[in-house]
C-alpha cells in the first residue's frame, strides 16, 4: 500500500497543469463536441484513404487517385454517392429497429472520444476513471450491431451478428486485463494521468500487455484477421448485408471510427498519448494513431481470416491465460519498486513475453479443428 | 451440457463472392455447423453439348473455350486430340511441342487463379489474388501474342495450331520461366507457412483415398488425397511421354494438402515448360486438314490433365461435317460430388474454403 | 493442431506485403497510359477487301455463328460473283478468327482497334462501307504475319516489370 502511494505521488509531482481552456463549462463543452465530431469525420476520411491507398500499393496496385489531387477526395466522394443511395429495408425487417441499429452503434463510437487526451488536459471529460468508461462504452456499440443483425431478418446478417457477439463477450476479457496492467504501473485510471506517466512508454514496460490489447482489439472492432463477422467470403457482409444510403454509411462510419477509437486508446494506453520532442502534442497524437491504424491496415492486408471456434479457442485459451500472467508479473513488479520502475524492468517484460509466447504456443494452446460430427 | 437446436437452411449462392461464378448450395446449418448441403447446378447451362451437333468439327473449338475459361487452352487441346483421334488426323512434331507448352503454361495460370481464389476464401483480403493475377497476367500476354485473345484463345485447331509462334515469344517465354520460381517462393513465404492459415487449412475437409476414388475424383483434388494419379503419365497423350516430371501428391487429403499440391505442379509445369523449350523443332505447325472434316463413323474418347482434373471429350461421328453426340466429362463436376461428405460436419467458414480448394469453374460445371 | 512455429509463418508474410509497399505498382492507368497490344489482336471489327473478295461465301460457312451475311448476284459479263450485300453483326461476332482463316482469297482480315464500344445496338453491324481498310482501321496481323510485323511490338508485363531485390 506504502508503495502504491509514493507512486501516486511521484505522478502528482510529475503532472504539469493543465492549460485553462476558454471559455467556463458549455463553453468547454461546445468547444470539444465540435473538435471531436470534425476530429472522428476527418480522421475517418483520412483513415479511410490511409487503408486503400497503403492497402493498394501493397497490392502490387495504386488504389484510389482519380478523384482530386492523389485522390484525396475519393472519400468524400464515396460518401456522396452512398448517401444519394436510395435507402432500402426488407420487407420482413422489424422496422424500428432496423432503423434505430445505426444509430446505437454510431453514439458509442463517438463517445470514447470525449475522455481521450489529444493534448496535457485537452479533453472533453478529464474523468478520473476515463479507461472504466472507454472500456464500459465501447462494447455498447455491439447492441447497435446485434440490432442490425436481428432487425434485418436475414441469415447472413444474424450469423454475422451472432458471432459479433460471442467475438466481443469473450474479447472484452483480455482486454481489461490487459488495460489493468498499464493502469498498475501508472497508478490512475484517468487517461490523461496515464499519458503522464509514461516517461517510458508502456510499450515497452507492458510489451505483452500491448500485444495482448492490439490483438483484442483487433477482434473487438471486426478488423482482420478478426473480421469474421463482416466476412465478404463467407457471410456476404455480416450484420450490414440489408443496410444501403445512409445507414449503411453510418455502419462504415462506425467501424473506422471504432478502428480510430482503439487506435487512439493504444496510442494513449502504450505509446505516451500525445508527448514526443520537437512537434506539437496534438499532432505527435495524430501520427501515432495513424501508425497504430496503419499497422491494423497491415495485417488486414496479410493475414488470412479465423474461424469462429478458433476465435474463442485464440481468446479464452491463449489471451486470457496470458492476460492474467501478465497481470500478476506487473503488480510484483510494482510491489518490487514503487518508486517507478526502471529500465530493468523493460528487458525482464521482454524476456518474461517470448518466454510465454513461445511456452504457450509450444505446449498449452491447442487451436481446435472444431469438426463436430452431427 | 447440449443444447437442443433447430437446424435452419442458408442458402448460399447463386450470387455469393464466394462461390466461384453461379453455383449454388442449399446449406442446412445448425447454428454454425454444417449438418448438410445440396449443390444445385445449372444457372450458367448453355446447351454446349447440343450446340455442338449442329457445328462442324472446327467451329466447335470456339465453344470448348467457354467451358473452363480458365484453362481454355487445355480445353481446346482435349477437344483436338479428341477430333483426331477420331479422324486419324497425325499433328506435326513442332505443333505438338506448341500445344504442351501451350498447355503447360494454361496450368500454371489456372493454378494461380485457384490458388489466389483459395487464399482469398480463406480471408487474406485479396493480395494474394492480386499477386497471382499479377503472375496470371504475363501468361496471359503470352497468350494474346500468340493468338490474339486475353482469355478464349481458340488457338489450337485440329491438325495443329492456328498460327506458328511469333519470333519473340520463346525469348519472352524464357524469361518468365526464369523469373517465376522466384514469385512462387514469396508467395510461398506469403501464406504457405502462416499459422492462420494452417489452422484454418490443415485437417480440413478431409478426402481420404478411398472417398476419393470413389467419387472417381481426379486432378490436384484426386493428388492430395494421395494417389499418384495424372494422366500425363498414366495414359500419355501427345508428347507427354518424353518429359520428365514429378507427380506432387499429399498425404492427408485436407484443404492444405490441396493448395500445396497446387503449388507444387505448378513448379513441375515450369519443369515441363523448360524441356520444351529445349527440345522444339521447327517446321510446319498445322497438317493438311480440309476445311470440312468429316471423320469415319466411329466413336473417341480423348482425355488430357486439365488443370481441374481429368478433361474428356468424346465424339460420335456419323460421316457427316458435324458430330452426332459430343459428350464432355468435365472434372470440375465429378470432383464436386465428393463436396458433400467432405463439408458434413464443418462449420460454414470451412465449407467456403473446402468449396474453394476443390477450385471449380462453373462454366465446366453447367456446361 | 498446436501453433508451433511461433508466428514465424505470420511475420514472414507481413514482411512480403510491406516489401511490395516500395515497390512499384503493376498497373497502368489506361486511357492515359496504354500498353501496345498483340500484334495478332483480333480486334471487334472485321475489315474487308472488297477487290479480292469473290463471294464465295466460306466466311460465312466457317462462321459459328453465322453472324457473316452475304449476298451475291451472278455477272454474266466478267463471269463472276458481284457482292451484293456483305455485313457483319459484330454483336454476336465472338471474334474467334475462324472467317480469317478460312478465307481463301485473303480478302478478310481483323482489325487492330479494340475500342468499339457503341450506343445503339445496330451501330455494331458492319455494312461494306464500316469495313474498308483506312488509316483509322488498321489490319491485324491476326493470320497474315507479314502485316504483323508492320504492327508496334507488343507490350509485354514480363519486360516492363524491372524487379529489384
Amino acid at each position: 500500500m506504502m508503495a502504491l502511494e509514493t507512486n501516486i505521488n511521484n505522478l502528482v509531482r510529475l503532472q504539469a497543469v493543465p492549460p485553462d481552456w476558454p471559455g467556463g463549462f458549455w463553453g468547454h463543452w461546445v468547444f470539444f463536441t465540435v473538435v471531436i465530431i470534425g476530429f472522428v469525420l476527418t480522421m475517418v476520411m483520412g483513415v479511410i484513404y490511409i487503408e486503400r491507398r497503403g492497402m493498394g500499393r501493397m497490392q502490387s496496385r495504386l488504389g484510389p487517385n482519380r478523384t482530386g489531387p492523389f485522390g484525396l477526395l475519393q472519400p468524400v466522394a464515396d460518401a456522396i454517392k452512398v448517401l444519394l443511395k436510395e435507402n432500402i429495408v426488407p420487407t420482413a425487417a422489424d422496422k424500428l429497429v432496423h432503423w434505430l441499429a445505426p444509430v446505437v452503434a454510431f453514439a458509442p463510437a463517438l463517445m470514447i472520444f470525449a475522455v481521450i487526451p489529444f493534448q496535457n488536459g485537452a479533453m472533453l471529460a478529464d474523468l478520473n476513471i476515463g479507461i472504466l468508461y472507454v472500456v464500459a462504452i465501447s462494447s455498447v456499440s455491439t447492441v447497435g450491431v446485434f440490432m442490425a443483425g436481428w432487425g434485418s431478418s436475414n441469415k447472413y446478417s444474424l450469423l454475422g451478428a451472432m458471432r459479433n457477439v460471442a467475438a466481443v463477450v469473450s474479447y472484452e476479457i483480455p482486454l481489461v486485463l490487459a488495460i489493468v496492467g498499464v493502469v498498475l504501473i501508472a497508478g490512475s485510471l484517468s487517461l490523461n494521468q496515464i499519458v503522464l506517466a509514461q516517461d517510458i512508454p508502456f510499450i515497452l514496460l507492458q510489451p505483452l500487455g500491448f500485444f495482448l490489447f492490439f490483438a483484442a482489439g483487433c477482434a473487438e472492432i471486426n478488423r482482420s484477421p478478426f473480421d469474421l463477422m463482416e466476412a465478404d467470403s463467407e457471410i456476404v457482409a455480416g450484420f450490414h448485408t440489408e443496410y444501403s444510403g445512409m445507414k449503411f454509411a453510418m455502419f462504415y462510419l462506425v467501424e473506422y471510427a471504432e478502428a480510430i477509437a482503439i487506435s487512439a486508446i493504444i496510442t494513449t494506453l502504450f505509446l505516451s498519448g500525445w508527448r514526443g520532442p520537437l512537434l506539437p502534442p496534438w499532432l505527435w497524437f495524430i501520427i501515432k494513431v495513424l501508425l497504430v491504424f496503419f499497422a491494423m491496415v497491415w495485417t488486414r492486408t496479410t493475414l488470412p481470416r479465423i474461424r469462429i471456434d478458433q476465435l474463442m479457442a485464440f481468446s479464452w485459451k491463449f489471451l486470457l491465460p496470458l492476460a492474467v500472467i501478465n497481470l500478476l508479473v506487473t503488480a510484483l513488479e510494482v510491489l518490487a519498486s514503487p518508486a517507478g520502475l526502471p529500465w530493468v524492468v523493460v528487458i525482464i517484460n521482454l524476456a518474461i513475453m517470448a518466454i510465454l509466447i513461445l511456452l504457450w504456443s509450444k505446449f498449452f494452446f491447442k487451436l481446435g479443428w472444431g469438426r463436430i460430427e452431427v | 451440457m447440449a443444447l437442443k437446436t433447430e437446424p435452419f437452411v442458408l442458402n448460399l449462392g447463386p450470387v455469393h463472392p464466394s462461390t466461384h461464378g453461379v453455383f449454388r448450395m442449399r446449406a442446412t446449418l445448425d447454428g454454425e455447423v454444417v449438418v448438410d448441403i445440396e449443390p444445385i447446378f445449372g444457372y450458367l447451362h448453355r446447351g454446349v453439348e447440343k450446340l455442338a451437333e449442329q457445328r462442324t468439327y472446327t467451329g466447335i473449338i470456339p465453344l470448348t473455350d467457354r467451358l473452363d475459361y480458365i484453362s481454355a487452352m487445355n480445353n481446346n487441346f482435349a477437344y483436338c486430340l479428341a477430333v483426331e483421334k477420331l479422324a486419324g488426323i497425325k499433328v506435326p512434331e513442332r505443333a505438338e511441342y506448341i500445344r504442351v507448352i501451350m498447355a503447360e503454361l494454361q496450368r500454371i495460370a489456372a493454378f494461380l487463379i485457384a490458388v489466389g481464389a483459395f487464399l482469398n476464401d480463406c480471408g487474406a483480403y485479396f493480395t494474394p489474388f492480386l499477386y497471382m493475377f499479377r503472375e496470371r497476367e504475363k501468361i496471359v500476354d503470352l497468350f494474346e501474342m500468340v493468338s490474339g485473345q486475353r482469355l478464349t484463345y481458340n488457338y489450337m485447331r485440329v491438325g495443329g495450331v492456328s498460327q506458328d509462334l511469333p519470333e519473340e515469344f520463346l525469348p519472352a517465354l524464357r524469361k518468365f520461366v526464369d523469373e517465376m520460381p522466384r514469385f512462387i517462393d514469396e508467395y510461398d513465404r506469403l501464406l504457405m507457412q502462416n499459422e492462420i492459415l494452417l489452422a484454418r487449412a490443415k485437417g480440413v475437409g478431409i478426402l481420404t483415398k478411398e472417398q476419393a476414388i470413389n467419387a472417381s475424383a481426379s486432378g490436384p483434388v484426386l493428388r492430395a488425397s494421395g494417389v499418384k494419379w495424372d494422366i500425363r503419365k498414366a495414359d500419355p497423350y501427345s508428347i507427354y511421354d518424353r518429359f520428365e516430371f514429378d507427380i506432387p501428391t499429399g498425404t492427408v487429403g485436407d484443404c492444405y494438402d490441396r493448395y500445396r499440391v497446387r503449388v507444387e505442379e505448378m513448379r513441375q509445369s515450369l519443369r515441363i515448360i523448360k524441356q520444351a523449350m529445349a527440345q522444339i523443332p521447327s517446321g510446319p505447325v498445322r497438317a493438311e486438314v480440309p476445311h470440312l472434316i468429316r471423320p469415319p463413323v466411329g466413336e473417341a474418347y480423348a482425355r488430357i490433365e486439365s488443370p481441374k482434373g481429368e478433361l474428356g471429350f468424346y465424339l460420335v461421328s456419323d460421316n457427316s461435317i458435324a458430330p452426332y453426340r459430343c459428350h464432355i466429362r468435365p472434372p470440375s463436376l465429378i470432383n464436386l460430388t465428393a463436396l458433400r461428405e467432405m463439408v458434413r460436419g464443418w462449420k460454414v467458414a470451412d465449407l467456403i474454403i473446402i468449396f474453394g480448394s476443390i477450385d471449380i469453374t462453373v462454366g465446366e460445371i453447367d456446361r | 493442431m498446436k501453433f508451433e512455429r511461433y508466428g514465424i509463418g505470420i511475420i514472414k508474410g507481413l514482411s512480403v506485403t510491406i516489401r511490395h509497399l516500395l515497390r512499384h505498382p503493376t498497373v497502368v492507368q489506361y486511357p492515359e497510359q496504354r500498353l501496345n497490344i498483340s500484334r495478332r489482336t483480333r480486334g471487334n471489327e472485321l475489315i474487308w477487301n472488297q477487290e479480292k473478295c469473290t463471294g464465295c461465301a466460306t466466311c460465312a460457312k466457317s462462321c459459328p455463328l453465322g453472324a457473316i451475311e452475304i449476298t451475291t448476284s451472278t455477272n454474266p459479263v466478267e463471269n463472276k460473283y458481284a457482292v451484293e450485300k456483305y455485313q457483319i453483326d459484330t454483336g454476336y461476332c465472338i471474334q474467334c478468327g475462324l472467317c480469317v482463316e478460312a478465307c481463301p482469297y485473303a480478302a478478310l482480315y481483323f482489325s487492330y482497334n479494340f475500342e468499339c464500344a457503341k450506343y445503339r445496338r445496330w451501330e455494331l453491324v458492319q455494312d461494306k462501307e464500316k469495313m474498308r481498310e483506312t488509316p483509322e482501321r488498321k489490319v491485324s496481323g491476326y493470320f497474315y504475319p507479314e502485316r504483323a510485323t508492320k504492327l508496334p511490338r507488343q507490350t509485354l508485363l514480363i519486360e516492363r516489370i524491372t524487379e529489384k531485390d
